[in-house]
């Protein structure tokens, strides 16, 4: 995404944002990031790849060191936090430890000089909606995580900010429960039509959600796009690896026409593979290939790649079945396979014959 | 084996209860003895000691002394103390260390010093016997322990809830008065009750500045001990006895009230 030509209806734009605590360690390094109104955009990444900081200094709580932020086309690089108008969760809820949660969520509208009366009834109504009726005189504490996720949620709602930012919201959730409010959240999202910017390092959790996903590393957008796209088609091998899994193979390309591309594996071995980040023959390349898009001995011609192979570890997971397999010198390469009576008869040990299409396997930077 | 280390255990508490508590506990009998003279077991019970403070007026005007100079000193050191410890906590700035050692030291140094030391400069400025000299005397005790109290409470204090409250539209002053100040409260109150019963016991400075007029009530206690052994002090004694009591007592209401608030099990 570059800021090469404006969206008029982007409703907040980063412009070459740069961002350093120290003046020598870059947090952020030019930044072009474009957000449309009513979209929910998932920043996606390992800790320390900027993608915290990014959705700090959107909220207010830090300034970029050079370039801009706009909203709705105005800098709001020197308004404070508390004139931005946008509500934010925090991955450890934040709420008053002092205040019922009603007086919580009652909090935003006073500030807004709203009558107490008012307030707190408007506070009663939004957390009907998430289903906390029955406790709104009970303090934080007295709730459990998910309960206190929601409070956090209708406090950052209830006042109709133009923008909603959440920071890891579900990191202290457990796995259930987490699904759970993913699907809470984003049906909130569709219903009220709001833009949301969500910070997370769980992959699943940006597919689950998101209408785009960018994914951040080293400061920088490795690659923005929604999440189909960024599964089958991610643009190197940082994305690959980090979104979904991914199997490994090291090679050279030895040949280079349009879409195709020939790579020749450390043990010899001549792959097919669609050429994303190669340049000219002679450049060392990481094949990568899905689990999923491995086929078992595949008939002849059925695929453009067949090698042999080694079955080492089974592992059954009812619905389906992994294997690890040797295949050159990967040992740790994993294919996964629905579970047929075909596949129940396959013994650790067994040689068997993989397959894949060329347009699965893509040849990005090596690693 | 372990039925001896038990018993030794039980022995050894049981020792530090009798040399530490009882010492103090023995006051309170004495000071409703119906004896002419400080004497335990008392030969008879009697109020004539409480009948003897409250009608004295030397005994009286040193109460009012002790109280109205802690009540001063409270409010000087709470204020200075919450300020000193949002400044050292959330601050980041060079020679830090060495200003909180500095603003510590009156806890450490030797009270007979610092009392000498201060009636030599305070004579220069002629606040010697006077109200405002003790006030500040005692707050220049008393903050450290306000400082200490209130830092140790600023530092377990989640800064998010101040983004939050940011976020939602509320400016650093009101979410200070609505946010920080209510949380931290409990340890404001710890360290304001520390301060009053520092200045409240205070004998070695107040000897040195109080004089005539500002005498406090440990000086006179301890006038009293020295001049006259009079079964009045017992009385004073056990007042102070159980202001200190009901103050810790407070303290640790606080400490669990506080917990309890932020969902902290004790």
């Amino acid at each position: 995404m570059n800021y090469s030509s404006p969206d008029r209806s982007a409703l907040v734009q980063f412009q070459n944002v740069t961002k350093t605590y120290d003046g020598e360690h870059i947090v952020i390094k030019g930044l072009d990031l474009e957000i449309s109104k009513g979209e929910f955009l998932t920043l996606l990444g390992p800790s320390g790849s900027g993608k915290s900081t990014c959705l700090m200094m959107l909220a207010g709580f830090g300034t970029p060191t050079s370039g801009d932020i706009l909203l709705n086309g105005k800098s709001i690089k020197n308004i404070p936090p508390y004139k931005r108008n946008f509500g934010m969760v925090f991955q450890n809820y934040a709420l008053f430890p002092h205040m019922t949660i009603q007086e919580n969520v009652a909090f935003p509208l006073l500030m807004r000089k709203m009558s107490k009366a008012k307030a707190m009834k408007k506070a009663e109504e939004s957390l009907d909606m998430v289903q906390l009726q029955q406790f709104i005189k009970r303090k934080p504490a007295q709730l459990s995580g998910g309960q206190q996720q929601r409070v956090a949620v209708a406090r950052a709602l209830v006042f109709d900010p133009e923008l909603v930012l959440m920071d890891e919201p579900l990191g202290a959730l457990d796995k259930q429960l987490r699904e759970t409010m993913q699907m809470e959240i984003k049906h909130i999202h569709e219903n009220l039509g709001i833009t949301i910017i969500y910070v997370t390092h769980d992959q699943s959790e940006a597919l689950t959600m998101s209408d785009r996903v960018a994914v951040f590393s080293d400061g920088i957008i490795q690659q923005i796009d929604n999440p189909e796209v960024l599964y089958e088609a991610p643009i190197n091998s940082f994305v690959a690896s980090f979104i979904g899994e991914n199997n490994h193979m090291n090679g050279v390309v030895i040949a280079l026409e349009g879409k195709h591309c020939q790579v020749k594996l450390e043990d010899g071995t001549n792959i097919d593979a669609i050429p994303i980040n190669v340049q000219s023959i002679g450049d060392p390349t990481t094949l990568s290939i899905r689990p999923e898009r491995v086929l078992l001995n595949p008939e002849p011609n059925q695929c453009a790649n067949a090698v042999k192979a080694k079955v080492l570890e089974q592992i059954y997971l009812g619905d389906h079945n992994r294997f690890r397999i040797r295949l050159g010198q990967n040992e740790e390469f994993m294919i996964k396979l629905p579970n047929n009576d075909a596949i129940a008869r396959i013994r650790e040990g067994d040689d068997i014959t993989v397959g894949w299409q060329a347009e699965h396997c893509r040849a990005l930077d090596r690693i | 084996m372990n039925f001896i280390w038990r018993w030794f255990f039980r022995l050894f508490c049981l020792a530090v209860f009798i040399y530490l508590i009882f010492p103090i506990l023995v006051i309170i009998p004495m000071s409703f003895s119906s004896a002419s003279f400080l004497t335990f077991p008392p030969p008879g019970y009697s109020l004539r000691w409480y009948e003897q403070f409250l009608n004295d007026q030397d005994w009286l005007d040193a109460a009012k002394n002790s109280i109205s100079i802690a009540v001063v000193t409270t409010i000087l050191a709470t204020t200075l103390g919450v300020l000193a410890s949002m400044g050292l906590v959330r601050g980041n700035f060079r020679g830090k260390a060495i200003l909180t050692a500095f603003i510590v030291s009156p806890m450490v140094a030797p009270l007979i010093i610092a009392a000498a030391g201060m009636y030599f400069i305070y004579s220069k400025l002629s606040m010697v016997e006077t109200f405002m000299g003790m006030v500040l005397a005692h707050t220049v005790l008393a903050t450290p322990f306000v400082v200490v109290t209130i830092s140790a409470t600023l530092q377990s204090f989640d800064r998010s809830l101040e983004n939050a409250a940011a976020s939602l539209g509320a400016n650093p002053v009101t979410t200070f008065f609505k946010v920080t100040l209510p949380i931290i409260t409990p340890g404001i109150v710890s360290g304001a009750l520390f301060a009053f019963v520092t200045s409240f016991d205070e004998v070695v400075i107040a000897l040195f500045i109080s004089g005539i007029e500002y005498r406090t009530l440990p000086v006179k206690m301890f006038e009293g001990i020295r001049f006259e052994i009079n079964p009045t002090i017992t009385v004073v004694a056990t007042f102070l006895i159980v202001l200190s009591t009901g103050f810790l007592a407070l303290m640790e209401y606080l400490r669990r009230r506080g917990e309890a608030m932020r969902g902290v099990k004790s």
